[in-house]
């Protein structure tokens, strides 16, 4: 999209043109992404470090600006391990379909206005789908590497995926009744004001946001909903088999899946890329600014919370998700819709 | 073109990956290939422009129903090579079995050849104006209400026959009752004694 013209300008068939653009803008984007987690990882550590005054990574660089660079290069370098009693293919499959996913999930994220990969109508239920999928990796790993402490791990995954999923996709049909679109780009600008007040997180969807916020931690196994790596009960969970790289994409996978969580808080609840509030000195920054500091913002969130709160055991993780979200988000669903319907046409 | 490469594509692994979910030796095996057969059809899907359907298709079929089966097959400890070893006497039954499916197939498909007036009737993906999630729901919701309401009120009883069937109330289990836990004061919870000593508790 963004360079078809360009292509197309070089007297190409216009559809190959727009192959190779899409193809160029995937590239592009997907570095950037990287780079993007690399310092996220490291802000994660120094926050941690932070809250529990440590210095966090200080040596490889300034400020330890190269620490993930040089992690990198180590879990580049290692040797690969796959153990014997494995079932191969599944087992190497497993890091594959976690980063796939967690990467594919980025396609429909809309940056800017028409900032975006893939401008489906049914975009938020992609983004859905593809989180959702995320479990997959964890239950081939824990299932393939035929071991006890990955094979329980891949067990909690199941259990503690679908139960937060479906608060989740309540969550986002409230968002999606409020704003009459499933398209992500119709949702941000179904939230466009005068001001910071017209974003979804100030309406009748606030206390959205934080099933939203709490179901996106359990979700991406980040404290205190990481029971499925566990390390004082079950080792390291799902990757405790893996080694070098596949432990790399796994590792990535996760925090890829982290950004894109952030992303979709600020999409649904704080309008996306629109400014706080629209007058000149903030119209003046790109909207692309506003979101990543909002994804910014939002990974802080991720971060504190994971150094502040001590792990959930698994009952009480199940009982949040079935009997304390559910309900809520489902009894959202119904005050929502009766809003859209009945209130909102007289405001 | 690239619309008919894709079509072929998701079709020969469609295809490929639903062989193989009934040979695969191992039954994890089978419910992986079972994904990947949803996930071709899915992209099938995409091609008629049915972009709903597709992604309905992926998250529940995929993203909870498999999960489930993979749950359950994962936990089996079956040999079912030993099983399938008897297989072969059931082909005969299966054939036919999967003739009248075919059969029944081809005439659906081609009834709109043999009736004309059924070709009207032929619903596109995405009526002109709407896109086809509203398309869906004005259908659902609008013309098909009570058999809608119907179906959803089978599946709830379904859903509490099966947990009514399955519940075990044993006596004497603890049992965690987190409003109590909450409500517990120091003062409830410790009880000073003034001990002598020599004696005790």
């Amino acid at each position: 999209m963004l360079f078809t013209d360009l292509f197309a300008g070089l007297g190409m068939n216009h559809s190959f043109a727009w192959f190779l653009s899409q193809f160029l803008s995937i590239l592009i984007f997907d570095v950037v992404l990287l780079v993007m987690i690399a310092y996220l990882l490291l802000a994660d550590r120094k926050i941690w470090a932070a809250v529990q005054m440590r210095r966090g990574p200080n040596v490889v660089g300034p400020f330890g600006l190269l620490q993930t660079f040089a992690d990198l290069t180590k879990f580049l370098l290692k040797e690969v391990i796959i153990p014997a009693g494995s079932n191969k293919v599944v087992f190497m499959l497993a890091p594959l379909v976690t980063v796939v996913l967690a990467f594919a999930g980025w396609a429909v994220v809309p940056l800017d206005k028409n900032w975006v990969i893939a401008d489906i109508n049914v975009g938020i239920l992609y983004l859905f789908a593809m989180s959702s999928l995320g479990v997959y990796g964890i239950i081939m790993a824990g299932w393939a590497s035929n071991s006890k402490y990955p094979f329980l791990s891949a067990l909690r995954a199941a259990a503690q995926m679908v139960s937060y999923e479906v608060s989740i996709g309540f969550v986002i049909i409230t968002v999606l009744l409020f704003a009459g679109s499933l398209n992500l780009s119709k949702i941000v600008e179904a939230q466009a004001g005068a001001s910071l007040l017209s974003w979804n997180v100030f309406s009748i969807l606030f206390p959205m946001l934080p099933i939203f916020f709490v179901s996106a931690l359990a979700e991406t196994n980040r404290p205190p909903f990481d029971l499925v790596e566990a390390e004082s009960e079950l080792v390291a969970g799902f990757f405790v088999e893996y080694s070098s790289t596949p432990f790399l994409l796994f590792f990535l996978g996760e925090y890829l899946s982290i950004v894109l969580m952030c992303a979709m808080c600020s999409i649904l609840f704080l309008g996306g890329w629109l400014p706080p509030a629209n007058i000149a000195p903030f119209t003046w920054i790109p909207g692309i600014i506003w979101f990543l500091l909002k994804i910014c913002f939002f990974f802080f969130m991720f971060a504190m919370v994971k150094a502040m709160v001590p792990r959930y055991r698994y009952d009480q993780l199940m009982r949040l998700g079935w009997k304390v979200f559910l309900p809520t988000s489902l009894l959202w669903v119904v005050l929502t819709a009766g809003w859209v319907l009945f209130v909102r046409p007289h405001l | 073109m690239f619309e008919a490469i894709a079509f072929y594509f998701f079709s020969a692994i469609l295809i490929a990956s639903a062989v193989m979910v009934i040979a695969a030796r191992n039954p994890v095996h089978s419910v992986l290939f079972l994904i990947l057969a949803f996930f071709n059809a899915a992209g099938l899907f995409v091609l008629l422009g049915a972009e709903f359907l597709a992604m309905i298709l992926v998250v529940v079929y995929v993203g909870a129903v498999a999960v489930l089966f993979l749950f359950v097959v994962m936990m089996l400890d079956i040999d079912f090579a030993e099983l399938k070893r008897g297989s072969l006497q059931y082909l005969p039954f299966g054939a036919l079995i999967g003739l009248i499916l075919v059969a029944e197939l081809v005439m659906a498909g081609s009834a709109w050849v043999l009736k004309p007036a059924a070709r009207s009737a032929m619903a596109s993906a995405t009526p002109a104006g709407v896109t086809n999630t509203e398309a869906l729901g004005r259908i659902l919701y609008t013309d098909y209400i009570y058999y809608f309401q119907i179906a959803g009120l089978v599946l709830l009883v379904a859903m509490i026959g099966a947990i009514v069937l399955t519940l075990r109330s044993r006596p004497g289990v603890r049992r965690q009752v987190i409003s109590v836990q909450n409500a517990r004061t120091a003062a409830m919870a410790v009880d000073m004694h003034d001990l002598k000593p020599g004696e005790g508790a």
